[in-house]
């Protein structure tokens, strides 16, 4: 058994035979790891996960090079189906939820990720719920009629529902108020620990990324341009002047508390 | 005004408009799951009814053999021309798409009089033929027990897309296929589901048709007034195919005999019209279908 649930090596992606977006990435995800994968819009990290679950022929893209192996198998000509089955689950940019479903069938939806392993259960369906005891609450409202928070504890709890070795999260903080932020975050670290489930954490959130992950990279255009430990991609000035956005000298003390803040948290709400 | 005649010419039109609903949430499955216009289901619906005919008439199976075959035989059409013509299309322009469509319609129809030329033809009879009196008025035996069936088959549509798992997997591709892909649903197998059951509703549609008004290639031309009512109805709404199916049926039928029935295309032309001035996305259609 391989040490790595994900490895990626010098992918490129064309978008209709004519736009490259990915220029030779390569990236780790360890077995049971949080991985933070930043960057600025448009630098290419949902392409990036696109090409890990082979969505990419949906929008006319195309891995052109490179190679993707995820649990010491090539993922190259398996339909993304078979992928989820085998247990890599995709959790796309913008929740994504089925919107005239209700929250439970949405969840029902999710038990085809199970199919060929032992069928999802009733225990099953409960777990999500205590997760996101919310979710319970609306179990039986139109996924269209949630709030952008619930949506987005939805489709965390579809994918909790896949069983999955390693989810891939896309920007799940984009749009939501801070509190929902340190609320979905904190349950991502939860499941992380307490399912052994792998992530590969997609976001331009810097901060709240680094503070869960054990490992980050900064993506642009197309390439990784740095990676290390989280303290490593803080403490360097210049990564968090030009690629995370923050201040200088000024906004270090305030995100570092921030840091400091959520593994507090980590630690007490688990 | 003789009331009991306008209850049997209301009661003949709401036979007929069971049809339309029926056909048209084959028409319907198949637009919400793969986003196809497809313009063959009245050519769909011809072949089922010469299926039967084969089957009842020309190798004198009994019609409780000669049904199911018939229905099957509909349903492995509407995979084949899924994986044979509309998947390799994937991501192609709607339009060019919707074009094939028409193409493959003029295909089935050609084949159709190849082998059984285009003479009309009557069906085997397999429906009790005793006159149907509902209180006083009469209703011809074909068309009610063409309604009974339709009733019986929509009603187990409905449960089977509201509560079988594999509903779920249609509603969910329906709703986003990506999304439904990412899940684990095997999406192109979708595909083929949505197409067999709209092959085969088509078919059973086709063959109550052909119990009712005999088997031609003009059935064909059904499709058109089907394409009206999933219009009127919003492409993809199930419930407004079925009340758009009725209530054009009636108002066929009643403007057939109260005004003749060169006005019975007209007046629904018109409500097509008024309907597409009014809510371009139909009575109860979502309203991102006004790209099309
Ligand atoms: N379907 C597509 N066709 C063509 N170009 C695309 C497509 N999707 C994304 N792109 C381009 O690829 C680049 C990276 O996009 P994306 O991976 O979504 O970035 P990120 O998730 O980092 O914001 C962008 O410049 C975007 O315009
Ligand atoms: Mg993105």
């Amino acid at each position: 058994m391989s040490e790595s649930i994900l490895g990626i090596s010098n992918i490129e992606v064309v978008y209709g035979h004519t736009v490259q977006v990915l220029r030779g990435l390569s990236l780790e995800v360890p077995r049971g790891g949080i991985v933070a994968l930043l960057g600025s819009n448009g630098a290419g990290k949902s392409t990036t996960l696109k090409a890990v679950s082979n969505l990419l022929s949906l929008e006319n893209g195309e891995l052109s090079a490179g190679r993707i192996e995820f649990d010491g198998k090539p993922t190259a000509g398996t339909a993304p189906h078979q992928l989820v089955r085998a247990g890599l689950c995709h959790v796309m940019e913008g929740r994504r939820v089925f919107e005239d479903l209700s929250v439970e069938e949405n969840l029902v939806a999710a038990t085809y990720a199970r199919t060929g392993r032992e069928q999802a259960t009733r225990k099953d369906f409960n777990l999500v719920y205590e997760y996101f005891p919310r979710l319970h609450e609306r179990r039986r409202a139109l996924a269209g009629y949630l709030s952008g928070g619930e949506q987005q504890m939805l489709a965390i709890g579809r994918a909790l529902l896949a069983r999955p070795k390693l989810m891939l999260l896309d920007e799940p903080s984009l749009g939501l108020s801070p509190v929902l932020v340190e609320d979905i975050f904190s349950i991502i670290a939860r499941i992380n620990r307490e399912q052994g489930v792998a992530m590969l954490l997609v976001e331009q959130n810097a901060n709240v990324a680094l503070a869960l992950a054990d490992y980050g990279y900064i993506m642009e255009s197309g390439r990784v341009v740095i990676d290390g430990s989280p303290e490593k991609l803080l403490g360097d000035d210049d990564v968090r002047e030009f690629y995370l956005g923050m201040a200088g000298a000024g906004g270090e003390m305030k995100s570092y508390r921030e840091v400091k803040h959520y593994k507090r948290r980590k630690r007490w709400l688990s | 005004m003789d009331w009991l005649f306008f209850i049997e010419v209301s009661l003949a039109g709401i036979g007929a408009g069971s049809l339309y609903a029926l056909t048209a949430i084959a028409f319907v499955l198949i637009y919400k799951a793969t986003r196809v216009i497809n313009l063959a289901i009245g050519e769909m619906l011809m072949v089922g009814a010469y299926l039967f005919f084969a089957l009842g008439a020309g190798w004198s199976l009994s019609w409780w053999l000669a049904i199911p075959m018939a229905l099957v035989g509909g349903g492995l059409l509407g995979m084949l021309l899924e994986r044979g013509v509309i998947r390799p299309m994937l991501g192609e322009n709607p339009i060019s798409v919707f074009m094939v469509t028409i193409g493959l319609g003029s295909i089935l129809v050609g084949t159709v009089e190849l082998i059984w030329t285009s003479a009309p033809r009557s069906l085997p009879g397999f429906m009790p033929d005793e006159a149907i009196f509902i209180g006083e008025a009469f209703i011809a035996p074909n068309t009610f027990w063409g309604f009974v069936i339709a009733a019986v088959v929509i009603a187990l549509f409905l449960l089977l897309f509201r509560f079988w798992r594999g509903g779920v997997a249609l509603r969910a591709t329906a709703s986003d296929q990506g999304a439904a892909w990412a899940m684990g649903i095997n999406v192109p197998a979708v595909y083929s589901l949505a197409w067999g059951l709209a092959g085969m509703i088509a078919a059973g549609s086709g063959i109550l048709l052909g119990a009712m008004s005999g088997v031609s290639p003009e059935m064909a031309m059904f499709g058109l007034t089907v394409l009206v009512v999933v219009i009127v109805g919003g492409l993809d709404s199930v419930f407004g195919a079925l009340l758009a199916g009725l209530l054009i049926g009636w108002m066929e039928s009643v403007v057939g005999v109260y005004l003749g029935g060169e006005y019975e295309h007209l007046v629904t032309f018109i409500l097509l019209m008024l309907v597409l001035l009014v809510r371009p996305w139909g009575l109860f259609g979502s309203h991102e279908i006004e790209r099309l």
